[in-house]
């Protein structure tokens, strides 16, 4: 190593053990800091709750329910044929948020969707609005029948949960 | 002045000399220099000291009677309103304790805006104020949501999801406030837990903002300096301390008319319906104090647009210090700026009327023009003026606006004997 008088210009010992204490300082505070924050994330209690299975046998052609998903509403709705064809009308084209309607259902008598606005929150009301499908009072957000957003100032579609058919009349959303 | 002050007792000079509180006191509270002019805009920092007082005591007392689970939150105000002794009392004082703490505010910021009191040298006190304001909000906000009524819930959902609107990392991020999928008693006892310690936090930015205050001293109406040690200026105690307490007489009866014969009027009452997560409110509003803000939020047709707004209405005061180009101070000597200032008032008002309506045809286009002036007040008419106004000549005392109105007073009478 070269030892020079006027260092100003040169790595020093000196620099190498500021560099290393203060990475290792950083990285201590670091993992110190983590748990603190991630005590907040979902806990395992919350995440144990994280699937529902759903009869679907009751409900009869344009009837919707309600049921309680992680905390959530989610809309099961048995469409009409009416329904289907209006959403499967739709230019995609036109739409803020383009998806089709075959996109957002596994069988399209079925609409299962997360009711909760995209927007800011808010629970929207069924067989409301400008296209027949919802409404959300909070800020005025139109909902089509395919539950995809067409006006106010939501920027995306009524969100799909994942789900599966266990049979024909059962599903389990989670 | 403090650096003449010994204490008289023996028992104060040996407490003194080891730890000089009671110089601290007599220099800060005693004789602490005030310009003799100080009009009754300046009474809201004492009464705003009483304000956040007043608030921790009260919500000290109710935490010992409510519980932060979503499950018994509802139940547990109840129980203070019905069977805890007093407990309606307590909480009612809480609840429109907020209110009057916000219309002292606004009063106090309105005042330093008209008098130029956020000028140099005193733009930190300016700023630390700025930032007791957010802490304000916060704490405000969370504290609506403790109740756990259909408003608090909705409130709660409709705020926290403003989070989801940053760009990819927004559901994790809201995740991780709720501790949950959704709203729930997770979010709840963290609420709980922040709104108990943020008026501790804002106790600690008063007393750096009194600090920061006492540096230059007070502003005052005429917004030119005093010459210190001279007649400009009177000890603070007892002339400003009688003062302040006088007006806070005044705001206390205020206070009380609120609670002891409309104690629910600033309220909402769908907040007395427990809160259903089924369930959307028809119609979903702050509290008063916040609707200047949300009618921000939803004038902008963009839901991040719309965020980003929002929390720059309250940023860009900070900034007012250099965004202000004039060098005169007080509004008073600021003919074209004066007028500015009341447009300004008046548009905050209207956002604010605005806020509470639906947002919808004419009261939406409005809420786009009224949200464009207040941000074009701060970022273009507030800098410009100060270029183009010509002031009126300021005064070489602020003796000198008292002394001449005299002086005309004895001229007039003068001429009425002869």
């Amino acid at each position: 190593m070269n030892i020079d008088k006027d260092t100003d210009t040169k790595v020093t010992r000196r620099d190498f053990l500021y560099l290393t204490t203060g990475s290792f300082t950083a990285v201590g505070v670091g993992a110190a800091v983590w748990p603190f924050i991630a005590q907040m994330n979902p806990d395992a209690s919350v995440k144990a709750l994280a699937s529902t299975e759903v009869d679907l046998s009751p409900i009869l052609p344009g009837q919707s329910i309600t049921i309680l998903w992680r905390g959530k509403p989610v809309f099961i709705r048995r469409r009409t044929e009416d329904e289907i064809a209006e959403a499967q009308s739709v230019e995609i084209i036109d739409l803020p948020d383009p998806e089709t309607d075959e996109s957002r259902v596994l069988k399209s008598e079925w609409l299962v969707m997360v009711g909760v606005c995209t927007h800011l929150g808010c629970i929207p009301l069924g067989n409301k609005g400008d296209y027949n499908g919802w409404f959300c009072p909070c800020h005025g957000s139109h909902y089509d029948t395919s539950g995809r957003i067409r006006k106010g100032p939501a920027p995306k579609n009524l969100e799909i949960p994942s789900y599966v058919f266990l049979d024909d009349n059962t599903i389990k959303i989670g | 002045m403090s650096e003449d002050y010994t204490p008289k007792s023996a028992f104060g000079k040996w407490f003194d000399k080891r730890l000089p509180l009671l110089t601290l006191f007599a220099g800060h509270v005693l004789a602490y220099p005030t310009p003799k002019n100080l009009n009754y805009w300046w009474t809201f920092g004492g009464i705003l000291t009483f304000c956040l007082i007043t608030q921790i005591i009260t919500g000290l007392v109710l935490a010992m009677h409510y519980v932060a689970d979503a499950n018994l939150a509802f139940a547990s105000v109840e129980h203070i309103m019905r069977d805890v002794n007093y407990g309606w009392l307590l909480r009612y004082l809480h609840a429109n304790g907020a209110s009057m703490f916000f219309i002292a505010v606004y009063l106090h910021m309105a005042r330093s805006l008209f008098y130029g009191s956020y000028k140099e040298p005193r733009e930190l006190i300016w700023i630390i104020g700025v930032f007791i304001f957010l802490l304000m909000i916060a704490t405000a906000f969370m504290g609506y949501v403790l109740p756990w009524g259909q408003m608090s819930f909705w409130g709660a959902t409709v705020i926290t999801n403003l989070f989801s609107a940053i760009p990819f990392f927004g559901e994790a991020i809201t995740n991780w406030l709720w501790g949950d999928y959704s709203v729930g008693s997770a979010l709840l006892t963290r609420f709980f837990t922040l709104h108990y310690l943020m008026p501790f936090l804002i106790f600690g930015l008063v007393i750096l903002h009194i600090w920061a205050l006492h540096v230059p001293g007070n502003n005052n109406p005429e917004g030119i300096d005093v010459i210190k040690g001279s007649q400009d200026t009177v000890p603070f105690h007892p002339h400003y301390v009688i003062k302040d307490v006088f007006a806070l007489v005044v705001f206390i009866i205020i206070f009380a008319g609120f609670v002891f014969f409309s104690p629910n009027i600033l309220g909402h009452s769908d907040n007395y319906i427990q809160a259903n997560p089924l369930q959307t409110p028809e119609h979903i509003v702050p509290e008063w104090y916040f609707l200047p803000f949300y009618a921000i939020l939803r004038a902008i047709p963009d839901k991040l647009g719309g965020v980003i707004m929002m929390v720059s209405a309250i940023a860009i005061l900070a900034f007012i210090p250099w965004l202000d180009t004039s060098k005169v101070r007080s509004s008073k000597y600021r003919p074209l700026y004066r007028q500015f200032y009341w447009l300004l008032i008046a548009d905050f008002i209207l956002l604010g009327y605005l806020g509470s309506q639906a947002a919808t045809g004419i009261y939406l286009i409005i809420g786009r023009l009224a949200t464009a002036y207040y941000f074009l007040h701060f970022i273009l008419i507030m800098p410009l003026i100060g270029f183009i106004e010509k002031p009126k000549p300021l005064p070489k005392s602020i003796s000198e606006p008292v002394l001449s109105k005299e002086e005309q007073k004895a001229k007039v009478e003068k001429a009425a004997r002869a």
